[in-house]
């Protein structure tokens, strides 16, 4: 690196909290509604949202519950805003309802959900990784989520702007799931230019109000989506309903409205899957693993190689939905699979269904509130191998 | 009449939603028609006019009406309609909801939404009753009425909806019923031109649910309990306690100036904006991002 470029890191280099970085991030993505209620470890991108939304043109609400802020911000987003809400354990769960909605209804929006450690109350305020299949499956009934999970503080900040990307492309909520040691984890980052990421905005109709199908979704084709208080008056309801929106029992309407909802994102899930890729030329042992987690996993690799086992990393930023494309192609040569997670086995599901029985797969949870230890894992590693 | 004909070409949606699915002789439909008139007198655009609800026969009512409309979850009404006027203050917002969406599920939201005076109008339809799940008890059915799940009696005590209204600081809080159709459309007109949060209880008919339960004649008998056991508000204020017992008291009830939520919000962001201290902190923050930095004047609506 040069010199002047070395100066000029420097300078635009700043020390920043994962939740501050999400905060920034969704400015720099465009939110301008952010509706939340107060919870330990979340509570600073709120502060964060709330200091700087009046000054950027947008609106900050502290709602009853988090019920209500997600219901609010579903209102905002319907009303044209780009939005967000943050929270984390106990509140994830009350967000359960109205995120259903989202889903249904096919409003845009961001969660981001900073785990800590449950069920219940829990462990105020200790990490963990146990919303991983409620983020999938907490709400009632078929549908389908978009969710990512930043291991960096920059990652905090890049993919809280990808999330608005994400949602505001395919019309859905979508989750950003960070664990508290990354939410209150600080690192010295240097934010990308503002040139260099894309924003993306919901299409919007051009139809004319009479030919306008808010609802015209299927897995090739989102409908465009009009603001309430534009030139489109069109219904939204959280019924089953077809295409211009009223609530229908016609069995082949529903049927293709709860297909459209998941289609849209599972035929996706190879296109928006992004893994990380480290050690894994060779690897003989492969360790899966996303947040936290994967930064400890990654001293655990160099660790075992050190004792001569070939071993690799894959850390999945997304989440959900799952793509399964390249843990099948290495379940061909691998032999062992270890999925650690601060949770009793959640993600370990979806690897163990991928790679359809060719490889051993073997779970590795903590759930004391405490993060791994390299040591651990590697250990743990040694011991499946019979070294 | 062709006026009325007129207004409702104007306002209900195309056939195709019609007809709605209440009950013959249930008072929603007055209440509804009654919005509407409002609507239509006050002069709004129906661009410009949203109307949320929650669950129940009364989160229907959306669905008729030719607006921008938003059939919620259960007691969220307000809570949606919240995030709809903070993102587009242009918009007219009324949150219709009954009694048991309003104030038992959604109670919370409802006193936080009189406590926050935001400008918008909420609607209670109160039948006493949950209607569409079929005759439970709500948290108006008085003492000792009946419910299926009160087949004894209700044990409970009932809120009085513009009480609560009131007290958790709605700026505008008014009753009437759908006997007395051309004053609830005068309160909702009311309402509606209220700057800040306004409540309007509309004391309805489930003759369906509530009536059959009650030994309740009709629909139409209903409807004349409600003619003979309310009175305007200045009248009850010379009664003493006893006349007035199982009636209920009708018309403005809270009419107050109050500051309304986003105009102290826009004017905190205008004032923030001319401070040197806040635009330097917050602005550097901004500053990095060229979609916030477009917006760093704040916006008037
Ligand atoms: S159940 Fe009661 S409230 Fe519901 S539509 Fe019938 S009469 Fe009206």
């Amino acid at each position: 690196m040069g010199r002047a470029r070395m100066a000029e890191n420097k300078k635009s280099s700043q020390v920043l909290q994962g939740n501050e970085a999400c905060a920034m991030g969704a400015l720099a993505g465009g939110i301008t509604f952010f509706a939340g209620y107060p919870i330990t470890p979340s509570s600073e991108i709120a502060e964060l949202m709330s200091q700087c939304l009046p000054l950027a043109g947008g609106r900050f609400i502290q709602m009853e519950d988090e019920i209500a802020s997600m219901a609010a911000i579903i209102g905002a987003s319907l009303a044209g805003a780009k939005v967000m809400t943050a929270t984390s354990g106990p509140g994830f769960s009350l967000m359960q309802e109205n995120l259903g909605f989202a889903m249904l209804a096919e409003v845009p929006c961001i969660l981001i959900n900073v785990q800590r450690a449950g069920p219940s109350t829990g462990l105020p305020t200790q990490p963990a990784q146990g919303d991983v299949q409620q983020t999938r499956w907490g709400t009632h009934g078929d549908h389908s989520i978009i969710a990512l999970a930043p291991s960096t503080v920059l990652e905090c900040f890049e993919m809280t702007i990808e999330c608005a990307n994400l949602a505001e492309r395919y019309r859905t909520p979508v989750v950003l799931l960070l664990d508290e040691v990354i939410g209150h984890m600080r690192e010295t980052v240097v934010l990308p230019e503002p040139s260099s990421y894309e924003i993306v905005s919901r299409e919007e109709p051009a139809s004319g109000l009479a030919e306008y199908c808010p609802f015209e979704c299927d897995a090739e084709r989102l409908a465009p989506m009009a603001a309430f208080g534009g030139e489109y008056r069109f219904h939204v309801t959280g019924l089953t309903h077809d295409r211009h929106g009223f609530p229908t029992m016609v069995p082949s309407e529903v049927d293709s409205k709860i297909r459209g909802i998941v289609d849209k994102i599972e035929d996706r899930a190879d296109e928006l899957s992004d893994l990380e890729e480290f050690a894994t030329e060779d690897a003989d042992v492969l360790l899966f693993a996303y947040g936290s987690t994967a930064r400890v996993a990654k001293s655990s690799v160099r660790a075992l190689r050190e004792n001569g086992v070939k071993a690799g990393l894959i850390r999945a930023k997304t989440i959900w939905p799952f793509s399964t494309r390249r843990l099948k192609e290495l379940a061909e040569r691998l032999s062992l699979v270890v999925v650690p997670e601060m949770n009793l086995g959640q993600l370990v599901i979806e690897v163990e269904r991928a790679v359809c029985g060719k490889v051993a797969v073997r779970p590795l949870g903590r759930v004391d509130g405490h993060l791994f230890e390299p040591d651990e894992i590697s250990e743990f590693v040694m011991k499946e191998i019979g070294r | 009449m062709s006026e009325a004909i007129e207004t409702a070409r104007t306002y209900l949606r195309p056939s195709k939603k019609l007809p709605t699915v209440w009950c013959g002789g249930c008072g929603l439909g007055i209440i509804l028609s009654a919005m509407i008139r409002a609507i239509a007198r006050v002069g709004v655009e129906k661009n410009d006019v949203a109307v949320v609800s929650g669950i129940g026969c009364t989160g229907r009512m959306p669905t008729y009406v030719d607006f921008n409309t938003l059939h919620t979850t259960h007691g969220r009404a307000l809570a949606f309609a919240t995030g709809i006027k903070l993102a587009r203050p242009s918009l007219t917002v009324i949150a219709a909801m009954g009694d048991g969406d309003a104030l038992a599920i959604g109670g919370n939201h409802f006193i936080h939404a009189c406590r926050r005076n935001i400008d918008m109008t909420a609607i209670v339809a109160n039948n006493s009753i949950y209607g569409m799940t079929g005759g439970q008890y709500s948290p108006t059915t008085p003492h000792g009425k009946r419910g299926t799940t009160a087949p004894y009696g209700n044990v409970e005590h009932a809120f009085d909806v513009a009480s609560l209204a009131a007290g958790a600081g709605a700026t505008f809080v008014a009753r009437s019923s759908v006997y007395h159709a051309r004053e609830l459309d005068r309160l909702f007109e009311k309402a509606i031109r209220h700057k800040g949060f306004s409540v309007v209880e509309a004391v309805t008919n489930c003759y369906t649910s509530y009536g059959r339960l009650n030994n309740h004649a009709s629909p139409v008998e209903m409807l004349r309990w409600m003619k003979e056991n309310s009175v305007p508000f200045a009248a009850a204020a010379k009664m003493d306690p006893e006349e007035l017992e199982g009636k209920f008291t009708r018309g403005v009830i809270v009419d107050r100036e109050l500051p309304e939520f986003i105009e102290s919000y826009d004017e905190q962001a205008s004032a923030l904006a001319e401070n040197p201290v806040a635009v330097e902190q917050v602005g550097n923050i901004l500053r990095r991002f060229d979609a916030a930095a477009e917006r760093l004047n704040p916006k008037s609506g």
